[in-house]
This record gives C-alpha cells, structure tokens and sequence, in this order.
C-alpha cells in the first residue's frame, strides 16, 4: 500500500510543464526531428546501418553478429516461411494473388492506411486477410507460421527502402498521431515509455541488453531472438516489451498496436528492410 | 527429409575455418510444457567432423546445450575441395550427417 | 489462585482478541473490498493502461478469499486497488505529458 502511494506521489511529481502549442501533427516535421536527433547523436553510425539495432551501437555485439550471419539463427523460419508461401491453399489459391507483385519483394509497403476500413494494414494482418479469404484458419500473430511467412517476404525486400504512406485522409493522420502518442506515452508499474529506452537510451544497456535506436527499429522484423530460443514477430516484440515494463499488453495486432507500428516504420522510410534480422 | 546440418569450411593455407549449424530441439528435460507437463529430454550427445576418414573435432553435448546449436572451429591438413563429414546422435538414438565441400 | 486463573483468562482472551481481530475481515470485507479494487482496473483498462502487478494482486486475492483467510483477501485486494488507482493517475497525467517527450 505504501509502496503504491509512494508510487503514485513520484507520478505527480513529474507533472508536466505547459504544453506546447503546435498540437497539430506534421509528420513530414516529425520525420526530419527524428533524423535529425538520431544522426546527431551518433555521428559515427552511418544511416542505412541503424536498421541493425544494437549492432550499430556495439562492436563487440557486432563482431558476434557478423560471425553468427553465415548461418543466421533464422534460416529454418525462413525457408519454412519459403515453403508455406509457395504451397496453394486448398482453394488452389496461393499468398501471391493477395498482394501486388505476387507478395515478391512489397514488405517496406507495410503497414499501410486501408481508406475502406479506416484501419492501418500490417503484413501480418493482410496476411492473415488473405487466408480467411481463401477459406484458411488465421494463424497466430505471434510466432511459428507467421513469424516464417513474414520472414521470407522481409527477406524478398531486403535492402528495399521503407515506403510508407500518409495519405490525405484525417483518418490516417490520427492512426499516425495514435501510435506517435502510444510510442511515447509511459505505460507499466516501472513507468517506462518506448521512448524511454529507444530514444533516450539507444547503444545504453539494460540489464545485460543493449538498446537499439527507434529509428530503423522495425526493419529487422521479424526477428530470431536467442532470448526466445525462436522466432517472434513485431506483435511478439510489442507484448513482451509492454509485459518487461509490468503493463498487462494488448491483443497481438490491437488497434492500437498497428497505429504504433505505422509510426515507427514511417520513421523509419528511406531505410533498408534488414529482415529477417537475429537479436541477442 | 531436409538436412538439420546446415556447414560452411573455407580453408585459407593450411587452416581450414568450420561452422556449422544443426537444427535440434536440445530439450534438458528439465523445461515444463505450457500443460505444466515436463517436456522429456531430447539432445545431440555427439557431433563429429571427419576428414579423410578421420575425426577431426568431436563433442560429446548435453542437456547443457541449447536449442539449434551453432559450432566454429579451425583445423589444419585439409585443402579447398576436400570433403568434410559431419554426422550427429542424440539421445533417442536418431541420427544425420552431411557431407560438405571445403571451399 | 483464583487471580492467577483470571489473569491466564485475561491474557487468554486478549490472544484471542488480536487473533479475531485479523480473522475479523469477513467474506463480505473481501467481497466490498475486491469490487473496489475490480472497479479502478476496469478504469484502467477503458483507458488501455493495466499493470501487470494489479492482476497479480487481484489473482492473490482471489486465492486467499477461496482458502478463507479474508484478512489477507483484503489486505491483497487494497493494494491491488491502489496500483490500479496508480495507473489510472499515470494515463491520466500521461495524456497530456507525453508531448514533452517528443523529439522535436
């Protein structure tokens, strides 16, 4: 009890100073601030290579990287994933007549506004649309058969430039302006935001961790993490991070989570798809 | 079946670098299922590299070992072009090998 | 020996006493109590910002109100209302302080 009113004393405390007056959102603003903090703060780094998360920030982690690359952690997923995308749906059908360009190399298009349902679309939700449609179970968000499909369509745009989309709809500058405030908002009992590790403390340790910059954070996904012993997909990543700061997470490809993932992979345009990438 | 052995060995002069990866549960037998259930043990107990009919680098694993090991060494005597063997046993008595050109 | 009887019957009763007082939080305490603390985490969660710690608290709870020990029933159920009322504070505050820690 006396913990929790501490707690909650130390919230007030940090009360914030008057907003500021500029509350509309100017993504194109907001893209060139992020930039412009990330490759000031590490000058050394160049930019394409942030895409690598923390082996941009750490030799040694790099070195083990580069080493552990000739056979990446996430070869079985990916040729998996190779497997399931080329094989017809009972229907006869296959992944390919979903999307455009028979799904080869569209990763960095994702997620994307959908004017007709006034959603953001991440891959994995288009990918599990496209099943339901032609008959098929949805597959699970987190792991297994979604974390290899979306492996090997990241792996078909590797080094493709991400290209997402802000499209003249009050729509989809409030999904971007949900997920800008998602990502900086402090959630849990340890009261941490996204923010607070990956803006404030990129290339830092936590724990025995080292902390990858937000810019460029989504291009690596899916990932192989050794943590897991396996593979994990962004909705993967957004529960466990949400369950380490002690906030009880929402469902895998909640609203809320995709209007996240549009703003970090907006953030992130012009940099190179790296996926799928392996993670410590 | 796929190869769970997946080998690259490059040599350069005498040295010839191996790594390797070899898909692989390696349940300790010690982990519980989602069920609560312990999931039995099920590990390689040995790897082995050959080299012109000869062990080259040998390890006797565990429960120790984790999920999909990854294994690098060196060794001399071989040249570019060489085979190199590589074959495993785990402890329900299953087995592969491979056979991998060194580059 | 009669006073020696009625000071072990004192002490008897007052052990009795501290030990009721505990056993005193009845299956309705908990029941007020447990709504309570249920009431702020539904709050939280209408504004999507539960803790972790507050469902373990309410589990705990639940556990201890199910083998009868109504005093740690309340005991856990009022700390799991005080971090769900935490969080509710830590939403609110946060809806409008997060904008200071855009990078601009």
């Amino acid at each position: 009890m006396r913990r929790a009113v501490l707690l909650a004393l130390a919230l007030i405390c940090l009360a914030a100073p008057p907003v500021s007056a500029a509350d509309s959102a100017n993504p194109k603003a907001d893209f060139k601030a992020f930039r412009n903090y990330f490759t000031k703060r590490f000058p050394k780094v160049p930019l394409k290579d942030f895409v690598n998360g923390p082996y941009s920030m750490n030799a040694d982690l790099r070195k083990q990287w580069v080493a552990i690359d000739a056979f990446p952690p996430y070869q079985f997923a990916l040729d998996k994933g190779k497997q399931m995308f080329t094989t017809p749906f009972k229907n006869g059908k296959t992944y390919g007549d979903c999307f455009p360009n028979k799904g080869i190399g569209v990763r960095q298009n994702y997620p994307y506004f959908d004017a007709k349902s006034g959603e953001v679309i991440t891959l994995d939700v288009a990918l599990n649309q496209c099943r339901q449609a032609n008959g098929e179970e949805p597959l699970d968000y987190t792991k297994d058969d979604m974390a290899a499909l979306t492996a090997y369509m990241a792996y078909t745009s590797r080094g493709k430039p991400f290209d997402i989309k802000i499209p003249n709809d009050p729509r989809a500058l409030a999904a971007y302006q949900k997920g800008e405030e998602y990502f900086y908002t402090r959630r849990g009992q340890l009261n941490f935001s996204c923010a607070s590790c990956h803006v404030q403390s990129p290339g830092d340790h936590i724990r025995t961790e080292v902390l990858a910059p937000a810019m460029g954070i989504v291009a690596a996904l899916p990932i192989y993490r050794s943590e897991w012993g396996g593979m994990g997909t962004t909705s993967r990543r957004f529960i466990t991070c949400n369950a380490q700061v002690r906030a009880v997470p929402l469902k895998a490809e909640d609203e809320l989570y995709r209007d996240v993932e549009y703003y970090l992979s907006y953030m992130s345009n012009g940099l190179p798809i790296s996926g799928p990438g392996a993670r410590p | 079946m796929a190869s769970t052995i997946r080998l690259r060995a490059v040599a350069s002069g005498d040295t010839t670098e191996v790594q390797a990866l070899v898909q692989h549960p390696m349940d300790s037998g010690f982990v519980k299922s989602a069920q609560g259930n312990l999931i039995p043990p099920h590990y390689i107990e040995v790897v082995e590299f050959e080299h012109a009919g000869k062990p080259v680098f040998t390890a006797y694993w565990g429960p120790a070992v984790s999920k999909d090991p990854y294994i690098k060494f060196s060794f001399k005597g071989a040249q570019k072009g060489d085979d190199l063997t590589v074959s495993w046993i785990d402890n329900k008595g299953a087995t592969d090998s491979l056979v991998g050109k060194i580059q | 020996m009669h006073r020696h009887s009625s000071i072990r019957l004192a002490v008897v009763i007052s052990v009795m006493g501290l030990t009721t007082a505990a056993l005193a939080a009845s299956a309705d305490d908990f029941k007020a109590a447990y709504a309570k603390a249920e009431a702020a985490e539904n709050q939280a969660g209408a504004l999507k910002n539960q803790w972790s710690t507050t469902e373990g608290a309410l589990k705990a709870a639940k556990k201890a109100a199910d083998a009868g020990n109504f005093g740690e029933a309340v005991k856990h159920a009022e700390e799991a209302e005080a971090l769900a009322n935490a969080s509710v504070a830590q939403a609110k505050e946060q809806a409008t302080a997060w904008k200071n820690a855009v990078v601009r």
